[in-house]
This record gives structure tokens, sequence and C-alpha cells, in this order.
């Protein structure tokens, strides 16, 4: 394995056996990719293409049915290895628990004491602009917002692996970009390798340092692009000349694909 | 319609009201009913005089408490049990679908010849009614949890019984409270019903004995009574529910 390489996969395939007289769907790979330690990837792809499958299966939340996925040179199997985070597209907020106690839930289920879940649920509430909303319910906050708490719910954790599957996927534009800004300001902060599935070319392109760009179903990398932003970049990185002809790059090569996934081709 | 609870005692206000008048005028003669006011008077007399009173309420409802506990707690985690197995919840599923159409009070002499006559009967026999609406509203408040709380479960290692406990049960308490509601009110059902049948003590059996002799004053007393603590059950289980949704889906 080389040094910096986080997290290998090799040839990972992912079928959904035959059942009730439908056939067996094969939904992803083979894969080949690796993820340096520390960088920031973005995964776009037509819709149904296996994007979020990957990121499941990289999770450990889904077993490939041939090929291998390794985290920090461990093979990851059936369970969700120490150290690696998972923000959800939907709403993964408890509606029973106030913000501080849903960022805090995790850390009392690790055992840790209660001076250090104090000490890292302040950081990472304040770290998400959440201190005036501590005792709120999330029935009271808006979506973006709760999609920040379960950032926090992660972040308190420590991951070293972040895997965030379309997090920001239910918001309008603006908050999109202010909390892409707020993702990429984490990920400087925590140094973590990132991986965030999306359907949005110009949020993969702002927010990553590679771009691996997906096939219809079955999902293959069909590209893997370098966007060659520096790392202290914000949602103005939109208005740079580059970043039209990268996502119009983007849009070239998954054009096709897409049209192949929505039968048009 | 504005203040909906003021119209709902109203309502309820009137009816009663209604009811005193046809029995005060003979509309309904008193051999079959007795005026509300009368009722509530028989009541305050039992409670004060009677020398069984207290003895049989006691009775009747620790069984009452002792058969919700029982269909509550094993009908949740039955509930859990068929869930977690969708194999099994498609075995049983017929069985928990027609099982109110089945007379469960035909067990209820099997039960007296195993357990006797007494609370142990009247209990599982309340349990017997209730249980099965508690793991049907448990299947369904399982069901409507969204599945996304079991992956965030999973990437927390979170082992399976703590997910039940701090997961599962809280995330399903709203949609529990249908199955709460109705465990209490089989629960009373069966245990009154068991106890006019047969028992040795108990309202259910003072029902029945002032039916048999002709005692409208003593058996609509007991009726008020009982209409009213499960009446304040609810009550408090409705303003619970409401509580939750309220915090829940405030936005």
């Amino acid at each position: 394995m080389t040094p910096d390489v986080h997290v290998t996969l090799k040839a990972v395939t992912r079928v959904y056996p035959a059942h009730s007289g439908h056939a067996a769907v094969q939904a992803l790979g083979p894969i080949d990719f690796g993820l340096r330690r520390g960088e920031f990837v973005g995964v776009v792809g037509p819709s149904g293409c296996g994007k979020s499958t990957l990121l499941e299966t990289v999770a450990g939340l889904a077993m490939p049915t041939t090929g291998t996925v390794t985290f920090e040179g461990a093979p990851v199997r059936h369970q969700v290895p120490d150290g690696v985070g998972v923000v959800f597209q939907e709403d993964a907020t408890f509606p029973w628990l106030t913000v501080r106690d849903n960022v805090a839930f995790g850390l009392q289920r690790a055992g840790v004491d209660a001076a250090e879940i104090t000490r890292r649920v302040d950081d990472a509430i304040a770290f998400m602009g959440l201190n005036a909303f501590r005792t709120a319910y999330p029935s009271q906050l808006s979506g973006g917002m709760r999609q920040r708490v379960c950032i926090a719910r992660t972040l308190v954790l420590r991951p070293r692996l972040i895997l965030l599957d379309e997090p920001f996927g239910a918001l309008d534009q603006q908050t999109r970009l202010l909390m892409g800004e707020e993702l990429l300001r984490l990920w400087r902060e925590t140094g973590a390798t990132v991986m965030l599935i999306t359907h949005a070319l110009d949020e993969a392109a702002m927010l990553s340092d590679r771009v691996a760009v997906m096939s219809s179903r079955p999902g293959r990398f069909i590209s893997v692009l370098e966007t060659h932003w520096p790392r202290e970049r914000d949602s103005r990185i939109v208005s740079e000349p580059g970043f039209g002809l990268f996502t119009s790059r983007l849009w070239e090569l998954i054009r096709d694909e897409s049209r192949k996934a929505l039968g048009i081709a | 319609m504005k203040h909906p609870a003021l119209w709902r005692s109203a309502i309820a206000g009137g009816l009663v009201l209604a009811l005193e008048v046809l029995c005060r005028t003979g509309v309904i003669n008193a051999f079959t009913m007795i005026p509300p006011s009368k009722m509530l008077v028989a009541l305050a007399n039992m409670m004060r005089h009677a020398d069984w009173f207290w003895a049989d309420a006691r009775y009747t409802f620790q069984n009452v408490a002792a058969a919700i506990v029982l269909s509550i707690v094993p009908g949740f985690l039955i509930g859990l049990v068929i869930h977690a197995l969708p194999r099994l919840r498609r075995v049983l599923n017929p069985v928990l679908l027609s099982y109110y159409s089945v007379p469960t009070f035909v067990f209820y002499p099997l039960l007296i010849v195993i357990f006797g006559i007494g609370q142990l009967s009247l209990t599982i026999m309340g349990a017997m009614f209730g249980v099965v609406a508690m793991i049907s509203s448990t299947l369904t408040a399982i069901d409507r949890i969204p599945r996304v709380y079991g992956k965030v479960a999973r990437v927390m290692r979170i082992n399976r019984w703590r997910t039940a406990l701090r997961i599962t049960l809280p995330a399903a308490t709203p949609h529990l409270f249908t199955g709460v509601k109705l465990a209490v009110a089989y629960s009373v059902i069966g245990v009154i019903a068991g106890e006019f049948i047969l028992a040795t003590a108990g309202l259910g059996r003072r029902l029945s004995l002032s039916f048999n002799e002709f005692d409208n004053a003593t058996m609509y007393g007991l009726i008020l009574l009982i209409f009213i603590v499960v009446a304040i059950i609810n009550g408090v289980l409705q303003r619970w529910e409401a509580r939750i949704y309220r915090r829940w889906y405030r936005a």
C-alpha cells in the first residue's frame, strides 16, 4: 500500500441477487480507486448509477459482492470501522433530543467521560455555528441547520474519513454554497479525508481536489479529474474562469451516461 | 371550528344533561337507567359507606395495571423480535390480523383450569386482549421509523440492544401511543369482563351481582367509576402524545 493512500478499492463490485422473478442487478463496478490521506474527493454520476451503493460499500454498511475495500490498511468487512463518519442526505437528527444531546449521542455510546463530552460537543457546536440553538429541538431548526447538527454529530467522533451522501441535496442553492464553505473549513481544520457523493456538478467542482465521474449502471469510474484548486478556497471559486471550464468538462463526461440512464441515448 | 376542546366538553355536557332530563321525565324508565346525577351520588355513597368498595376497587385496578404492563412491555418486545425477523412476520401476519375476530374469552375457562379463579387468570385474560394490539402497533411504529436511523446506529457501532433502547424505542414512541391506548382499553375490558363472568372479588363481580339483583344504583355507580378512570388514563395519554407531537413536528 502506498503510504499516503487512506482508502483502497480493488475490483469492487456489488450485485443485487435475483429475487421474486427479477433478474440479478449489477449495481456497481468493477471499481479500482485509492483515496489519498487528507484529500477531498467528489463523486458524480447519473441518477441510479450506484453512487450511494459505493459510499455504503466504502463505509462498511454494505459488503462488496467481489473485490475488497481497505481503510488504513485493514479490510472493511460487515461493520463500519472506527474512524469513519458518515453524513446522510436524509434528515438523521433525532427529534426527541436537543441539538446538544444529538451532537453528544455518539460520544455517550463510546463511553467518553462527561467532561470530555462537554468539551468536544461545545467545540463542534461552536464550529458549526449552532451556539444559539444548543437547547433547541430539530423541529425548531431549518433543513440546513439540521444538516449542520448531523455534521457536528459526526465531527465530535473525530473521524479520519468522512463520507457524505448528498448531504445538501435538500437545500436551496445559496444554502448549499454556504454549507459547502463550512465543509471546506471543516476539512481543512480536521485534516480528514473526505469523500462526497453528489449529483451537483458545481458542488463537486467547488469542493473537491479530485472528482470521480461514474458511468450509468453498473457504476464504474470513467474518469477521475484533478481540480488543482488551492487548499484555501471557498464558494467564490465559482466565479473563476477555470471553474466553468472544469464544470463543462464534467458535464461532457457525464452527459452521455445521463442520457443512457434516462433511456434516451 | 375554534376551541375544539371546549366544543367537545359542551357536547359531552349536553348529552349528560339530555340523559338527565330523559331519565327524570320518565322517557327512560328508572328500571332501565338512573339519571347521571344519581349515578354520581350512588358512587359517592359507595366510596364512603360500602365496606367492599375499596377492597374490590384495589383488586380490579391491580389486575388492570398488571394486564396493561403485561400487554405493553411484552407486546413491544415481541413486536421488536417479529420486526427483526421478516420471515416470522410473514408467517404471523394473518394471525395478528385476524386475532380480534376470535372470541378470546373462550380461553377464560382454560385459564381458570390452569391458574385457578383469581388474579392471575384475570390478569392473563386482560393481557391476552391487549398484547396483540401492542404487537401490531409496535410493528407499524417501527415500519415508520426513518431507515437512516438504523444506518446512523451502525455508523456509531451501537449494538442491537442499545439501538432498540436508545433509538428504536424513542423514535417509535409517537406511533406507539395507538397501541398503548388500545392495550389500556382492552386490558380494562378483559379484566372487568373476566370478573363479571367468574371471580371471587373485583368491581366486575360487583357489577354482575348488582345486575342480577336489579340494584341499578350500584351498577350504574360502578359503570361511572370505570368510565371515569378509563377517561382519565386516556386523557393523560392523549396529553402526553400531543406534547410529543408538538415537540417533534412544531415546524
